[in-house]
């Protein structure tokens, strides 16, 4: 494939995966249903079939197993990548990934790598049942020695899916499912950004809007809003959840002196809270107001008929951006 | 807990070799061992015993941390790890010492570990595939039966060559049992048919948990209902841990599939130095097996064989300089560096943590030599 194409993120990240497997024979694919079936989204498509059983497992149910396995793997010499199925169904691998997969190269003194991606669909938006709309990037982040990235559009999805399986170190790869469908434009030539880069991906002067994964699209709806009242909003897409590459953020926040700050995961202890904190550190004279964030609710997802009420949208977006631009 | 008519055994706690049709099968592995291999058995055992004991006497003069001991479960542990070959890959759970021993394993590196130096400390590959402990219990189940997949997926096992086919064991407790990830890494190892034998040391006690809390039938028929072969040895009889774990994990690397072995033996010390036993189990249980202690057998053995008093003093005094060694070596050890805090967390720069390390390197540097800020 070449040249440029528009194309789902679903799509893209397919056919990411696909290059990384021709790219590289130690590419594995493991996972639930990820076979015959493509995966519940359809994402692993076709690769079975094209590169085989022993390149793409259908492994048995059980997510500790499928990570613990991977690092095992791992070790051998392959390079996994790993799909859990939904994000609420991550938390039974969640000892392989923190004290296992996370540490393991510290355990070793540096002798030993871990070229592990573990992909998790995420986020709200698609009307599910409980445990299938969460958004637990937080606990990742907070852990040492994983990376954690999540693109918001099929072109990135197609480049940071191959970043990442080219990574030496663990990398959680958090795909917003509700962008799974709308189309975009993939360069399939041109590489994108560095992995773990933070661009700028609509330019203003008065207020910066945050975001990364499914909320990019939010900010930048709440942008065109925000312009047609007469507010000048920068977006950026922080694209890297750890390490967070913050030049770009405070280059933008000395700029706008304000910061908007939003995700779907709740607020307490967040992504959020936590970038809050460091722009107030670096960038504090520059601030003409309280950086603030925009999250879902301190509550347990609720069901699905109230995901539009729980899920920030461009309206609460602009509500908190008006009360920045009160100050 | 003790031995039933299940119980294979090859060396009667009386010290002599059992002959019955049950033992048939086994008696021809032991038959090839050369009184050089067998005199090996009892000195790695003895010489293992010796550093154990010195490392709890390091850790109650407050050199370690923490200590673990393997007293008791020496003959489980160096039958199945003479039985392996050199590209046989293991994975222990953390009271494998003769194993890593037998594997080439410099023992500093496990006090290193428990001095409170290093998480790990040691690279498998340059230890005769002998990897790394894992504290978490079971965890290592799933990461050795990855890896045997790994060993079918790249075809380094089941060719036919038992010279140079690769097999995995791996090593875990009774506790272990109750995890979630040995169940997982049984359902693994059993849909992959995994080069693979599970070694489970049932020492009957998990801290202060008897065996009977963990499971309510024998463990080694658990494995049945994932399909995959178990036996029940005599985990203080060093012959048959040997032969049965080169049995099973031969038919494993000629493509049989994964294979399980429970090794009934008993922890004869504390579960770590921070335990203390004799608040939850009996002093007539720990005389019981200390009848049955594994060296004692094996000595009866060879001396049965005409071993000698000469080469029995032999070990003992290379023992006890080993374990004098040992001493010297863990009291020379220096503290590690500050950098190591950050400096592998991860295999490629992060820009947190990098940040992280030159901060502590100023503030450290703002101290003068008598402490005080500058």
């Amino acid at each position: 494939m070449s040249g440029i194409q528009a194309m789902p993120m679903a799509k893209a990240l397919n056919a990411g995966l696909r290059q990384a497997m021709l790219d590289d024979p130690k590419v594995l694919l493991m996972g639930e249903d990820i076979g015959p079936l493509g995966g519940v989204f359809r994402i692993t498509e076709g690769l079975q079939a094209e590169f085989g059983q022993n390149r793409v497992l259908d492994t048995p149910l059980a997510e500790s197993g499928i990570v613990g396995t991977a690092i095992g793997l791992a070790m051998r010499g392959f390079r996994p990548v790993c799909e859990i199925q939904f994000d609420g169904f991550v938390y039974p691998a969640f000892d392989q990934i923190t004290s296992q997969l996370a540490k393991m190269t510290n355990r070793h003194e540096g002798t030993l790598t871990m070229p592990i991606v573990i992909r998790i669909p995420f986020g709200g938006h698609i009307g599910a049942v409980e445990h299938h709309q969460e958004s637990p990037e937080a606990y990742f982040a907070h852990t040492a020695g994983l990376r954690v990235v999540s693109p918001s559009n099929p072109h990135d999805a197609y480049w940071m899916i191959q970043e990442a399986i080219r990574s030496n170190d663990p990398v959680i790869f958090f795909e917003p499912k509700s962008r799974y469908w709308p189309k975009g434009d993939v360069n399939l030539d041109e590489r994108g950004p560095e992995l773990h880069s933070t661009q700028v991906v609509r330019a203003g002067t008065e207020v910066t809007l945050l975001g990364y994964g499914p909320m990019v699209s939010v900010l930048l709806q709440a942008a065109e809003l925000a312009a047609e009242e007469g507010t000048s909003a920068e977006v950026i897409d922080l694209r890297s959840i750890s390490p967070i590459d913050y030049d770009p953020i405070i280059e933008s926040v000395r700029k706008t002196g304000r910061l908007v700050i939003a995700h779907e995961a709740p607020g307490f202890v967040s992504v959020g809270s936590e970038i809050a904190a460091t722009v107030t550190e670096r960038a504090f004279y520059s601030l003409e107001a309280p950086v603030l964030r925009v999250a879902g609710f301190d509550t347990p997802f609720p069901p699905a008929k109230l995901e539009t009420t729980y899920l920030p949208d461009a309206d609460r977006v602009l509500e908190a951006v008006d009360r920045a631009l009160a100050y | 807990m003790s031995y039933t008519e299940a119980t294979l055994q090859l060396l009667s706690p009386a010290g002599s070799i059992v002959e019955s049709d049950t033992t048939a099968e086994y008696l021809p592995y032991i038959d090839k061992l050369s009184d050089e291999e067998l005199r090996e058995f009892h000195r790695v055992m003895v010489v293992t015993r010796e550093f154990d004991l010195e490392a709890t006497n390091l850790q109650r003069q407050g050199q370690m941390g923490l200590w673990v001991p393997s007293i008791g479960q020496e003959a489980a542990q160096v039958g199945s790890a003479f039985a392996t070959r050199k590209q046989d890959h293991i994975f222990p759970s953390y009271r494998e010492h003769a194993v890593a021993m037998i594997r080439g394993v410099d023992m500093l590196d496990i006090l290193r570990m428990l001095r409170g130096l290093t998480h790990g400390g040691w690279e498998h590959a340059k230890h005769n595939n002998f990897h790394i402990y894992t504290l978490v219990l079971g965890s290592q189940t799933l990461h050795a039966t990855g890896y045997a997949m790994g060993l079918n997926l790249d075809g380094s096992t089941a060719t036919g060559n038992p010279e140079t086919d690769e097999a995995v064991i791996v090593y875990f407790g009774d506790g272990a049992t109750s995890q979630g990830d040995v169940s997982e890494a049984l359902v693994f190892a059993a849909s992959y048919q995994t080069p693979e034998l599970f070694f489970l040391q049932n020492n009957q006690w998990a801290i202060s948990v008897p065996v009977s809390t963990q499971s309510r039938t024998p463990l080694y028929l658990r494995p049945s209902g994932f399909g995959i072969p178990g036996i029940q040895i005599d985990g203080n009889d060093v012959l048959i841990s040997y032969a049965t774990t080169r049995k099973y994990l031969d038919e494993a690397r000629a493509g049989g599939g994964p294979r399980f072995i429970e090794a009934l033996t008993y922890r004869m010390g504390a579960h770590t130095s921070s335990d203390d036993p004799t608040k939850y189990r009996p002093d007539s249980e720990v005389e019981h097996w200390r009848e049955l202690d594994p060296i004692a057998r094996f000595e009866t053995y060879l001396r049965g064989r005409g071993e000698g008093d000469d080469f029995f003093q032999d070990v003992a005094t290379e023992a006890a300089d080993y374990a004098s060694d040992i001493r010297l070596r863990t009291l020379a050890l220096g503290p590690p560096s500050t950098s190591m805090i950050f400096d592998t967390v991860y295999s490629e720069p992060h820009a947190l943590v990098g940040q992280q390390k030159e901060w502590l390197a100023n503030y450290e540097a703002s101290f003068d030599e008598n402490g005080a800020a500058e």
